[in-house]
């Protein structure tokens, strides 16, 4: 049968993953090269089998296949073909295949690629990709398997989930399913968990590449930092896009106007996206100047270490969140892979701290290299207390047996002077030189962003001024724009050298700049893809208004200057097996008429859960966003709106496009970057032979 | 089939029951007013969801609550003390600044604090270092090769 | 010319000898991992740990809906029959008619019903209260102590307490007869 066939793969593909494994160390100790091609073989071998383990388990789902527990868990009739198959990573059991496979499609990748400098690596970086994978896919294969079917007890009328048939049950096939998480049924779903999860698979590569540098003894040198630097920046650019989904998700489903919760597992995804940024700034001054190569390897060791820390804890339950999965018996497993990994690449590290001293000269405390590291300091600071204040919980009902919940409040006043430092730093940072920054030349950069940064707060703090004289609002507005404005201008002079030496005009000079600079510019994009995210986090925060009220029929709600008048309510079958309530209601700014909006409240009839789905109106300015709470039971004269009112809410979401082209700017190699050399100087005897290039 | 249908009907009468009654609006307190102090509590049952907008029979349950103690006269302090001794510490959105959570507060300030200060010390030993190497000339500026030198002239000139 | 040539070997001995910083570092760094490590464990430990089911019942004070003060380690040479619930889970609802006419039946036989209510509103409950005419000891559980204390799951479960104060099972969700008869039964015929 077809899942057996599927259980077969998964049980063959665990096999040669350890073998992969140990044959990779094997052929490396005894130098035996046939064995590390034979485990290379097999790496890949184990993504074709993963393949067809993840094909079988879609087609379950699109044949509603109901004798296959995790089909008859996540999917049902109602649910469309597009939905069944997104199903896929919908539930503990597939999610975790799906993940594995990932991490399968990465190591296979690595082993396709060519291998120049960096040969000696190979065997170790097969060691730990295979090694982790082993354990993902044994995972799947012993605690939480998808391929486990449902089982009929005629004696005692119970139904079990077995892989095998257990003695004297019979087939059970379930009339239909229980159907996804009516949450999850949204188009968030076909995108927030696979870039999520290749961002955190993704790591996997410049950590075994980090500690087979280690082993090797290679950790000094430059060359797998140039090949980690790629991976990483795949790795983040898809982190990214998953925060950013999951963001724009939430605001869309959850019903509070919100994009970020700070619930444990959202902060588990943010954390490694904060060391790896941390990473990718920081391995420019390893390549610039040679400095720093423990610090990297730190950083690239954590960044991993957190991504698994965070499926770690979605996956276990050991805290409680809104994200978590069903609990499983993987707990104890689990927690000794995490042990492991922690503590093997700390003490390896630790070995081999003699193969990574560097010469560390500083010129000047104002310079880039300074500017680097304390943006470091800031981001491994938020991770800091992002990573207390989601474990904190734990401490305390393990200390004074109470439980205590350490939410948004907590996470806001603390990260945010934290990240406010950083948005000013990401504005002047890259006007610092590197080696010294004269002051002079500093302070003459700053001069014009510095002026139109404050012209726009004062703009901005007239305009508000009655409503909200909030005088860290307004400061917050300030950085952001200071940050913004010294971005710009930094185009601004750029292309005006071009067309001074070049004579070309504005545009093309523009096209051209960025064209021949793709890393630095891309850098500025995403930097001012930031800075939009900042202002629209700004607007969110300090100046959001909101309402709630009951009105009847002809009423109206006002909050600021938007009146919302309900005309009516209606009830009607939807898809998916749902009964939608939904109310029409008028919008008007200002006294005029803007639009019809229609909040409406889902009723899932399978699974008794009501869902609320908000009615917006966005513009640049605002989101005004409204929510159906209740109404009178007694005929369908009054309804309870709730009215968010959330300023510049949409440059979080513009500013996460731009964020993401100036990456794939910034990414984008070509030969000529290849051959685009930046000399370093350093006048030390013997350096000058061996000029490093980047 | 006629299962399914009753089950549907009881369901949906059960959404009716589920849903908020609606008050009138007479004033004080008004919906702001619950939510002003439900948005600083979390609900006791749910995780991680703050109580102004969990949507559970019982987070309607204890909006009311809120309500009718408002509208007894209660503080907004009063009620929060309320519900954290009923039902315990958890039910805060920010955790107190006393006692064994203020660790929670002061722990990343005062690390980011030791971070500053040690990264101030690195620096300076890294510039104690190059003053060093700087005083004890070992530089070599003819080391560089010539045509380095051109190329690096026309490219500077290139770009200032 | 001799202070570069002791600058060198003082740079050389830097690299030689690991700083006392690194060393102790070291042992800090890895002290910590251990640490997260350990509290990770309790983590999974607790997360898999079900609700007590066997060995001294953990004692409370509860105060009831009437003002009352009810010590459960008091009630010793008694059944004691320990329901959590609350006037918004809908299989409370399902047990409550069942709970009260078996406690009418062995009220006087030596068995104590004690509801205890979750995380519940007093007006809501004193409505279940009444709705289904709720007749044994009832409180809330105040900071929910004594729910913690039993580490409970959801609601409904029932906790059996023998006459020597020993815990002898629990059950998880609502009741229909016979059963609660049956578990009663066995208690009372114990010594």
């Amino acid at each position: 049968m077809l899942y057996d066939l599927g259980y077969f793969a998964l049980l063959i593909a665990f096999i040669l993953a350890v073998y992969s494994a140990a044959a990779g160390v094997f052929g490396a100790q005894t130098k035996r090269l046939q064995f590390v091609e034979s485990a290379r073989n097999a790496a890949l071998v184990v993504f074709v089998l993963l393949t067809l383990c993840v094909l079988i388990v879609i087609y379950g789902l699109a044949m509603l296949d109901f004798n296959v527990a995790y089909v008859a868990d996540v999917s049902s009739r109602a649910m469309s073909l597009f939905l069944r198959v997104t199903a896929l990573w919908g539930g503990q059991q597939g999610s975790l295949l799906f993940w594995a496979w990932m991490m399968s499609g990465f190591a296979a990748a690595v082993m396709i690629r060519k291998w120049r400098r960096d040969r000696e690596l190979m065997p170790y970086v097969i060691f730990v990709t295979m090694g982790t994978l082993a354990f993902f896919i044994g995972l799947t294969l012993f605690i939480s398997n998808p391929f486990a079917r449902l089982w009929h007890d005629p004696l005692t009328d119970e139904i079990v989930t077995a892989l095998w048939p257990p003695k004297g049950m019979m087939v059970f096939t379930p009339q239909d399913g229980q159907g996804l998480n009516p949450l999850l049924r949204h188009f968030g779903m076909i995108g927030h968990p696979p870039t999520t999860y290749v961002g955190f698979t993704g790591f996997v590569i410049p950590f075994a590449f980090a500690i087979a540098a280690l082993i090797t003894g290679k950790a000094g040198e430059d060359e797998w930092i140039r090949t980690t630097r790629r991976w990483t920046l795949v790795a983040w650019l898809f982190l990214s896009i998953g925060l950013v989904l999951g963001g724009r998700w939430a605001y869309d489903v959850l019903g509070w106007g919100g994009y970020w919760g700070w619930d444990p597992i959202e902060n588990a995804m943010l954390m490694p996206w904060l060391t790896g940024t941390a990473f990718l700034h920081s391995v420019m001054i390893q390549e610039k100047r040679g400095m720093l190569k423990v610090w990297n390897i730190v950083l690239i060791i954590l960044t991993y270490s957190l991504s698994i820390f965070g499926t770690f804890i979605t996956r276990t339950g050991v805290v409680g969140s809104v994200h978590a999965f069903s609990k499983s018996a993987m707990g104890p497993s689990f927690l000794i892979f995490v042990a492991v990994t922690f503590l093997g690449s700390l003490a390896l590290m630790f070995k081999r701290l003699d193969t990574l001293k560097s010469d560390h000269e500083l010129d000047s405390l104002l310079s880039r290299e300074s500017a680097f590291l304390l943006q470091n300091l800031l981001f491994l600071g938020i991770t800091f207390a992002v990573f207390w204040g989601t474990i904190f919980p734990m401490i305390s009902e393990l200390v004074t047996g109470t439980k205590i919940t350490v939410g948004p409040p907590f996470f806001k006043q603390v990260t945010g002077p934290l990240f406010a430092a950083l948005v000013l730093l990401m504005g002047i940072g890259p006007l610092f030189a590197w080696r010294k920054q004269a002051t002079a030349k500093l302070g003459k950069s700053l001069l014009i962003p510095f002026a139109g940064s404050a012209i726009v707060t004062i703009i901005a703090a007239f305009a508000h001024w009655p409503r909200h004289p909030f005088p860290l609002a307004l400061f917050g507005l300030w950085l952001v724009s200071l940050a913004a404005l010294t971005t710009l201008f930094e185009f601004w002079r750029g292309a005006r050298a071009r067309m001074q030496s070049q004579g070309e005009n504005f545009f093309v000079a523009l096209g051209h700049l960025m064209w021949r600079n793709r890393r630095r510019y891309g850098g500025y994009i995403i930097h001012l893809g930031v800075a939009m995210m900042a202002l629209g986090v700004v607007g969110d925060e300090f100046f959001k208004a909101e309402t709630q009220g009951t009105v009847g029929v002809g009423e109206s709600l006002a909050v600021e200057n938007y009146t919302l008048r309900f005309n009516g309510l209606r009830q009607y079958p939807g898809s998916d097996g749902r009964e939608i309530v939904e109310a029409s209601a008028s919008l008007y700014r200002d006294g005029e008429f803007v639009m019809t909006l229609k909040p409406r409240r889902d009723f899932f009839v399978t699974q008794q859960q009501p869902v609320t789905v908000p009615a917006v109106y966005s513009t640049p300015g605002a989101d005004v966003y409204v929510l159906l709470v209740g109404w009178e039971d007694i005929g369908r004269d009054a309804s309870t709106f709730k009215i968010y009112v959330n300023p510049l809410i949409n440059w979080v979401w513009a500013g996460g496009i731009t964020f993401i082209i100036g990456t794939l700017i910034a990414a984008w190699s070509s030969l000529d970057d290849k051959r685009a050399a930046s000399y370093v100087i350093q006048p030390v005897v013997g350096q000058a032979a061996s000029l490093s290039k980047v | 089939m006629t299962r399914k249908i009753v089950l549907s009907l009881l369901a949906i009468a059960a959404s009716f029951m589920a849903v908020a009654v609606v008050y009138a609006q007479s004033g004080y307190p008004t919906d702001d007013d619950v939510n002003r102090v439900a948005k600083q509590l979390y609900c006791p049952v749910c995780p991680n969801t703050p109580l102004d907008v969990c949507e559970t029979k019982a987070c309607q349950d204890w909006r009311a609550d809120i309500r009718d103690k408002l509208a007894a006269g209660w503080t907004d302090d009063q009620v929060i003390e309320y519900f954290v001794q009923r039902y315990g510490e958890r039910v805060l959105a920010e955790p107190r600044r006393s006692g064994f959570t203020s660790f929670v507060w002061f722990l990343p300030i005062v690390s980011v604090a030791i971070g500053l200060v040690v990264l101030a010390q690195i620096l300076r030993g890294w510039k104690a270092k190059r003053r060093a190497a700087v005083a004890a000339p070992t530089a070599q500026a003819d080391d560089i090769p010539p045509e380095v030198l051109q190329r690096l002239e026309k490219e500077l000139k290139k770009i200032s | 010319m001799e202070a570069a040539t002791q600058m060198e070997t003082v740079a050389a001995d830097e690299r030689a000898r690991p700083h006392p910083w690194m060393r102790a570092g070291r042992w800090i760094a890895f002290l910590l991992v251990a640490g997260l490590i350990a509290l990770l464990a309790w983590g999974v430990v607790k997360a898999n740990n079900g609700p007590v089911n066997s060995g001294l019942a953990p004692d409370f004070t509860l105060t009831t809906f009437d003002g009352r003060a009810i010590t459960l380690s008091q009630l010793r040479g008694q059944v004691v029959v320990v329901n959590f619930w609350a006037s918004w889970c809908v299989p409370c609802r399902q047990e409550a008619d069942y709970l009260e006419r078996t406690w009418r039946k062995y009220q006087d036989r030596g068995v104590v019903f004690i509801g205890v209510n979750w995380v519940d509103t007093d007006k809501e409950a004193r409505a279940f209260l009444d709705e289904f005419g709720i007749t044994y000891i009832n409180g809330p559980d105040f900071g929910t102590r004594i729910a913690q204390a039993y580490r409970i799951r959801g609601i409904p479960e029932t906790f059996f307490v023998d006459k020597t104060g020993q815990l002898r099972g629990m059950k998880i969700g609502p009741f229909a007869p016979p059963e609660l008869d049956n578990r009663i039964e066995e208690l009372i015929n114990e010594q």
